[in-house]
């Protein structure tokens, strides 16, 4: 009996311990959710703008439209830089199963080389976000499209994308003046402004590609797409198309530009051909060339290794970049010079007994003929090349006044308005070798100067850009390779054109070219085998520029020389010389004296441009040259 | 008088009722079919509801609906049958359920499965692949309600030590498989019905001080995964795309949801697949989204409804046994959704806890449904136990 009292006493109040405890449960049921319930509130009522923001920026995704890059066509709408649709094998890493297996698959399709894989492994692991495709080949032939195409069941996660490819129908010709365009590198990248390059994989690395990068880009364009959470797009939500850069139409005729790179027919050098009164650059041509389309998909390292370690330097723009010694080239404009500072007069006679002394100089400084020529005036010295009237002008004009007028010229600084990558050349001065030698200006390199040696140093586009000034009596038009941005035809006057040149007499001007036609026309003139059957006035000035220099008393054969250490042959000339139309600046390396090589390539080109169709073809004037004789006369 | 004097009529009718007088009464459908029409009303528009969630959650696959479905009416009817079983059948079995699954885990610890890592599976094969602690869910807290049983109350400190090796054998096996989350709910389950049958308030303080003290000790026995789990709660975006993924996700959808929601199928975070896991363990943030606030704090009130009301039946038993093991089933089904809840919206690390009825799968609703069958079966037979 009393168990039974105990339990049912005990059952009362196990009841009413549980029915406490449940109390308090029910009511800490209550509290949690309430902690829950304040926690959501907090969630979709405080924080809900930031949390809607973080879903929209999930969702929504804005993808660039890169813009076209604009066409760039040569004066007469010839096609010189195009785009070009091509087609990359892309991969993305998370709908592969199985990623060895498949990359094995597809070196086995497409021969991959193992560079080609290791690329791909570096280009993976800079994505930025999961299910982002990664280059794994560019330039995909028809072939290889055919081969993926029948295998694509066995591909998961790999796509072949078109993609527009910069591509240069005459790279060869037009390297080094258009340059080329390649991916943007991490130095660049910095630099950019990453909205207008968004989805922007190349940029302008050289030449006119990349002078006028800002034109030729266009703007990006942007469209934002609802995505799922694999980056699969599912409907565009807005877009603003691109504008697509402009086109360029450049000075450069094609057909001059070809010539002037037959002409060189593999040889070292450059030529550059502008039209005086306008001041648009023809041709600009420096050879060896190179195939720029090699640097827009990529070159390999052993290409660009090979084209680095050539002995000709063909990545190496000698028109624009090559120091040269003036050589002779330079005599019509100390003759200016002189005319300019009242030292000469074109009547001012002097006589050559073969070289020039200096006062209280032992040391003689020769003319090229050993025993002078003789009574010598203004338009004799130019068609012969007669150094000691030079010589003798340099002395009477002074470093000083050469530095001066030399400048107004255009040498020793940057000449054109848009030739990316321009060199200043040298141009020689007394604060120039105080600050370079810590030494003072000797006499003696005031004569060498004179005669285009000695330090002074030009650039082929210099000579071009000075010759055609001087076509234009003094006259200055910035030598330029633009002739329309997109619609626009570029200003007449460009900033930076230099100041015009005035001589006291303006016929004075007529003595100088009738000097310089009797080059290529005189009995005497250094070119005149290259003067016969000229149709037109031709003027010109013929120039050698020694690689190597002769000791006192020293002479040499050119036969017996390295062809490497045998002298640069230059020449400049204008024509007609009543009406100016064309100005060329020829240089090649090594080929001797200016008067025979550089000489009858010049008037190639002035023949071309001038008669047009009657001109002779490159290979005429290159057979010519190989049956003509080969001596050096004058310098 | 005590406090139950207060709660609405409907719902006091069964326990104030006298006992049966002798006298035939016209017992009512609902007293014959042994279930309670007003929690399985709850418990139906509860699984309608999540239905619903789940249509969308699924990504709109009407056989991911059809699927879940049946499965609830599998869990209905398995339901029905616990209900009409009397609850001294489970008192009976209790030793035997308890010795079976314990066996079953030291079976798992030396000859089970191993999948994602962890040791949890049994295998016959051919014929069941299953979690021996899943069952333990249910499994030890019945066997220390039926221990219990037999005390007095509140129970002495020599019961409350064999209540410990009780609960401790199996948890301490669950945990070491590893499974750390469905040990912890094992233990709150057994612990609920020690708690419910009147421990001491000092022991409960010293308990918690001991926990406390236990944290360390438990950090460094921890896995890395699970360490992984604990610091990317505190702080997710020290990995937004790797184990942070999931509640950067989940508390974007429930905020970006507002008040009002997106509507139904219109919520971008689980339509584009940005939340994981949305139709499992993480579909209350499809709810969040698509129905805002006010669909969670509806959920929320209804969870609460359901919660109450099987606590007011499990009051209703006047039998130690059944008061508390209905006591453990109710409550540790709101610790399910308290800890769902939590781990998504961001104030509880995860653990892979799914929402009770409306997350989609088969076993916890089976297992839930079936607790929810013992509670009728224990309040519908209290007349019998009390004669």
């Amino acid at each position: 009996m009393r168990k039974r009292r105990d339990t049912l006493k005990n059952a009362e109040q196990e009841l009413r311990i549980f029915r406490v405890r449940s109390l308090l449960a029910i009511l800490f049921v209550l509290v949690l959710t309430g902690v829950l319930a304040g926690r959501l509130a907090y969630l979709q009522i405080v924080q809900h703008e930031l949390y809607t923001t973080r879903s929209e920026k999930n969702r929504v995704r804005v993808e660039p439209l890169p813009p076209n890059r604009g066409l760039i066509f040569d004066r007469n709408g010839v096609l010189l830089a195009e785009n070009r649709p091509t087609y990359n094998l892309t991969l993305v890493r998370e709908r592969v199963d199985d990623l060895d297996e498949t990359l094995a698959l597809l070196v086995d399709l497409l021969e991959l080389p193992d560079e080609e894989i290791e690329a791909f492994n570096v280009r993976s692991r800079q994505r930025q976000r999961p299910f982002q495709p990664a280059l794994l080949m560019s330039d995909l032939s028809e072939d290889q499209i055919a081969r993926l195409a029948v295998n694509r069941h066995r591909l998961p996660g790999v796509e072949v994308e078109a993609q527009l490819l910069r591509y240069y129908p005459d790279a060869e010709i037009m390297s080094h003046v258009l340059g080329y365009v390649g991916r943007i590198n991490a130095e660049e990248l910095r630099e950019l402004d990453t909205g207008r390059y968004a989805g922007t994989h190349f940029i302008g690395k050289t030449g006119v590609e990349r002078f006028y990068e800002e034109e030729l880009h266009g703007e990006a364009g942007f469209r934002k797409v609802e995505t799922n959470a694999r980056g699969r797009v599912l409907r565009e939500l807005g877009r603003t198309d691109p504008v697509p850069g402009r086109n360029l139409t450049l000075t450069l005729d094609k057909s001059m530009q070809s010539l002037a790179f037959e002409l060189m027919n593999g040889r070292r050098g450059s030529i550059v051909a502008i039209v005086p009164q306008t001041g648009e650059i023809l041709a600009m041509v420096s050879t060896p060339g190179f195939d720029t389309n090699q640097f827009v998909t990529g070159i390999d390292v052993a290409s660009y290794r090979a084209l680095q370690e050539d002995i000709d330097l063909p990545l190496f723009n000698r028109a624009i970049r090559g120091h040269y010694p003036a050589g002779s080239t330079i005599k019509p404009f100390m003759a200016l010079a002189g005319l300019v500072e009242g030292v000469i007069t074109p009547d001012t006679v002097i006589s050559d007994p073969g070289y020039y002394q200096l006062p209280n100089d032992s040391r003689r400084y020769r003319n090229w003929l050993r025993w002078g020529h003789g009574r010598v005036d203004l338009e004799r010295a130019l068609a012969v090349s007669n150094n000691t009237y030079f010589y003798s002008l340099a002395h009477d004009l002074g470093i000083d006044n050469i530095h001066e007028q030399m400048s107004h010229f255009g040498f020793g600084q940057r000449v054109a308005f848009d030739v990316q990558g321009e060199s200043t050349g040298l141009l020689p001065s007394r604060e120039w070798k105080r600050a370079r030698f810590n030494q003072s200006w000797y006499p003696g390199e005031t004569l060498s100067v004179g005669i285009g040696q000695g330090y002074l140093q030009i650039t082929p586009l210099q000579l071009a850009a000075a010759t055609a000034t001087l076509a234009n009596r003094g006259h200055w038009i910035r030598p330029h390779l633009a002739r329309m941005v997109g619609d626009e035809p570029l200003p007449d006057v460009l900033p930076g054109t230099l100041d015009d040149i005035r001589l006291d007499n303006d016929a004075w001007w007529d003595r100088v070219f009738s000097g310089m036609e009797k080059v290529l026309s005189g009995s005497e003139g250094t070119a005149r085998r290259t003067g016969v059957g000229l149709e037109y006035r031709m003027g010109g000035k013929s120039g050698t520029a020694q690689v190597f220099s002769l000791g006192q008393d020293q002479r040499y054969n050119a036969d017996e020389l390295e062809e490497r250490l045998r002298d640069h042959a230059l020449f400049m000339a204008f024509a007609p010389i009543d009406d100016p139309q064309i100005a060329v600046s020829v240089i090649v390396e090594n080929a001797g004296g200016g008067s025979t090589h550089a000489a009858q390539l010049a008037r190639a080109m002035t023949d071309a441009w001038l008669l047009r169709d009657d001109a002779p073809e490159a290979d005429e004037v290159l057979n010519e040259l190989e049956n003509g004789s080969a001596t050096v006369e004058g310098n | 008088m005590s406090p139950w004097q207060s709660i609405p009529r409907s719902f006091r009718r069964h326990p104030v009722r006298p006992p049966d007088s002798g006298i035939a009464r016209r017992k009512s459908i609902w007293e014959r079919l042994h279930l309670d029409p007003w929690l399985l009303l709850m418990l139906l528009v509860l699984m309608a509801g999540g239905l619903l969630v789940l249509y969308s959650a699924s990504g709109q696959r009407i056989e991911s609906v059809i699927a879940q479905a049946s499965r609830f009416g599998i869990a209905l009817a398995g339901m029905f049958v616990l209900a009409q079983l009397n609850p001294s059948t489970f008192l009976r079995w209790a030793p035997l359920a308890y010795g079976v699954g314990l066996a079953m885990l030291l079976a798992v610890e030396i000859a089970g499965d191993i999948g994602m890592g962890a040791k949890r599976w049994l295998e016959i094969p051919g014929v069941i692949r299953f979690q021996p602690s899943e069952m333990m869910k249910l499994g030890v807290p019945l066997m220390v309600a039926a221990y219990l049983n037999r005390c007095q109350l509140p129970p002495r400190f020599r019961d409350i030590a064999v209540c410990a090796v009780i609960i401790g054998v199996p948890v301490v096996l669950t945990a070491i498989q590893p499974d750390l989350g469905t040990s912890l709910l094992m233990a709150a389950a057994a612990t609920l019905v020690v708690l419910l049958a009147g421990l001491s308030w000092r022991l409960i303080a010293f308990v918690a001080a001991l926990v406390a003290a236990g944290m360390p000790i438990l950090w460094m026995n921890m896995h890395n995964y699970q360490r992984q789990r604990v610091l990317t709660f505190l702080d997710p975006d020290s990995d937004p795309l790797g184990s942070g993924w999931n509640i950067i996700q989940s508390t974007t959808a429930i905020g970006s949801g507002g008040v009002w929601g997106k509507g139904w199928l219109e919520g971008t975070q689980s339509q584009l697949e940005f939340l994981p896991e949305r139709h499992t363990d993480f579909i209350i943030a499809v709810l969040g989204e698509e129905f805002g606030l006010v669909g969670m704090l509806v959920l929320l009130v209804l969870y609460t409804l359901i919660v109450s009301r099987g606590l007011w039946l499990a009051a209703g038993s006047q039998d130690t046994f059944g008061r508390l093991f209905a006591g453990s089933i109710i409550l540790t089904f709101f610790i399910y959704v308290f800890v769902n809840v939590g781990m998504v919206s961001g104030i509880l690390p995860v653990v892979g806890v799914p929402l009770p009825l409306v997350s989609y799968g088969g076993t916890s609703s089976v297992t839930l449904l079936a607790g929810f069958g013992i509670l009728m079966s224990i309040h519908a037979h209290r007349r019998l136990l009390s004669r």
